[in-house]
């Protein structure tokens, strides 16, 4: 077990890391991931006030729709990464957003939007409900075929990133199709006290049903969404790494009139990234947070921030931020593992291409 | 935790075991259960030679990596080339296909000084 965020989550159950990847990769994976903060944005200028304060387009969800966005500061630093999820609204003029956060980083998040919408002077309202809800995530190639078996709707026919209600062991869940595995499934909201029931109900629907069905800790959670190049906080993205030299142009809606952080990152992408993100494949060891990348004459050129084995591609790879000289595919560079370089090689991100963008 | 107890133990959890005139070195099934999944095993090159207690190598697990430290002083003769595509070998049998080095031995007296089984379980028991 390991303290995360002030839960104590394990790091990896009886069955271990590498094989709980393999299940989620090839069948379904249980993610207890409670951790997790959810608010609710809502109000007259609900719409008009998540734009502005998330880096990515909402004005064009429609209900239901959920998006990833980024949270940023005004030097378009990054506090948090987010899915926003449209609700339907509450009359025309009302709009309701459901906002998944970083569980190291809800309370934080919660008093940024309350403060923003105070700044703002808009007609908003910001709730934290994390505590009363629950929230797992169900993973994997069979995960629909699971949620179909169990749910009074069909949820195969939920797209990709879009969310609804259903109910499941008698209990009506918001269900996002949407995970951080890079496999098919979605992620589950409901009332906390129902935790253990919907749980087993998971468990014990995959034994009856021949779907193999297993818990995944921390670790394979690590690897999965890693070899998916999804980032994690503290790690790829943080309030020390802008959202353009983490590869975040994607998520950041320039055509938008304004979002916090607008002006500073059109002024950073003006001036030229200093650093950028890329994967490097390394042989001979296992590349970990905080090794130095050097060039092939031993000059630094930037540093790991996470690295492990991959089950999947069965590479040994890390992420890391470099000079942008060195950011191309296929560059070679060094990773300094207990005090010795060994190759490595800039490679394409994602390692593992997710199953709904194949 | 399993044992094997025709192999001595020194109490950074390697053993050494008798295999003809070299001496057999691994993890014990403690350590290797408390590494976790084993991805990546690094090994000195053959004719490398090592005091006792000097660092022979790197076994790096998904939580971490940790160093190898010999429990007998001696020269390498042999290394495990199976676990450079099969790491969790050392998982799976420790004592037998996980075996990490093989070496021949300046001082059998060094092997006569480690723990047998059992005060090695008792030690390891504690942590």
């Amino acid at each position: 077990m390991a303290p995360f965020a002030g839960y104590d989550m394990p790091i990896s159950y009886p069955t271990g890391a590498v094989e709980e990847h393999n299940i989620c990769r090839r069948s379904v994976g249980l993610f207890d991931i409670d951790h997790m903060g959810q608010l609710i944005v809502s109000g007259p200028d609900a719409d008009a006030f998540v734009s502005h304060t998330v880096s990515g387009a909402v004005l064009d969800m429609k209900d239901w729709d959920a998006r990833y966005s980024l949270l940023l500061d005004e030097k378009g630093l990054v506090r948090d990464d987010l899915f926003v999820y449209r609700l339907p609204r509450v009359n025309a003029a009302e709009g309701r957003w459901w906002i998944v956060v970083n569980a190291s980083n809800l309370e934080a998040d919660f008093a940024w939007f309350k403060a923003r919408a105070v700044e703002w002077k808009g007609k908003v309202k910001v709730e934290d409900v994390s505590a009363e809800t629950y929230m797992i995530a169900v993973q994997g190639p069979r995960a629909i075929e699971l949620l179909d078996s169990m749910a009074d709707r069909k949820v195969s026919a939920f797209p990709r990133f879009t969310s609804g209600e259903f109910v499941i062991e008698g209990t009506k869940v918001l269900f996002g199709r949407t995970g951080y595995t890079g496999e098919d499934g979605g992620e589950l909201f409901f009332p906390a006290e129902k935790a253990l029931a919907v749980w087993e109900a998971f468990i014990k629907t995959g034994e009856k049903k021949g779907i193999e069905t297993k818990a995944i800790g921390l670790a394979a959670r690590d690897s999965l969404r890693f070899e998916a190049g999804m980032p994690l906080h503290g790690h790829e993205i943080s309030p020390s790494i802008n959202a353009l030299e983490a590869g975040f142009k994607w998520a950041c809606d320039f055509s938008k009139a304004d979002f916090i952080g607008k002006k500073a990152l059109e002024a950073i992408a003006a001036a030229g990234l200093p650093r950028k993100l890329v994967g490097i494949e390394m042989t001979g060891g296992v590349p970990r947070e905080g090794y130095e990348v050097q060039a092939p004459d031993g000059r630094k050129i930037g540093l790991c921030v996470a690295g492990m084995f991959c089950p999947t591609t069965k590479k040994y790879a890390a992420n890391a931020f470099v000079t942008p000289e060195f950011a191309k595919v296929g560059t070679d560079v060094a990773i300094v593992a207990h005090g010795k370089p060994k190759p490595g090689l800039v490679v394409k991100r994602p390692l593992y291409v997710p199953a709904y963008r194949r | 935790m399993k044992l094997d107890s025709t192999a001595r133990y020194q109490s950074s959890h390697e053993y050494a075991r008798k295999d003809g005139t070299a001496f057999v070195i691994g993890i014990s099934d403690h350590a290797q259960a408390a590494l976790g999944d084993i991805v990546y095993v690094e090994l000195p090159e053959i004719g490398k030679t090592f005091a006792k207690g000097e660092t022979f190598g790197v076994i790096e697990s998904v939580k971490a990596a940790s160093d190898l430290y010999l429990p007998m002083g001696g020269k390498i003769v042999a290394v495990n080339e199976a676990l450079g595509g099969d790491p969790a070998l050392v998982n799976r049998d420790c004592y037998g296909e996980g075996w990490l080095v093989k070496i021949e031995s300046g001082s059998a007296a060094e092997f006569g000084v480690l723990m047998d089984a059992a005060t090695y379980e008792k030690e390891a028991d504690k942590e």
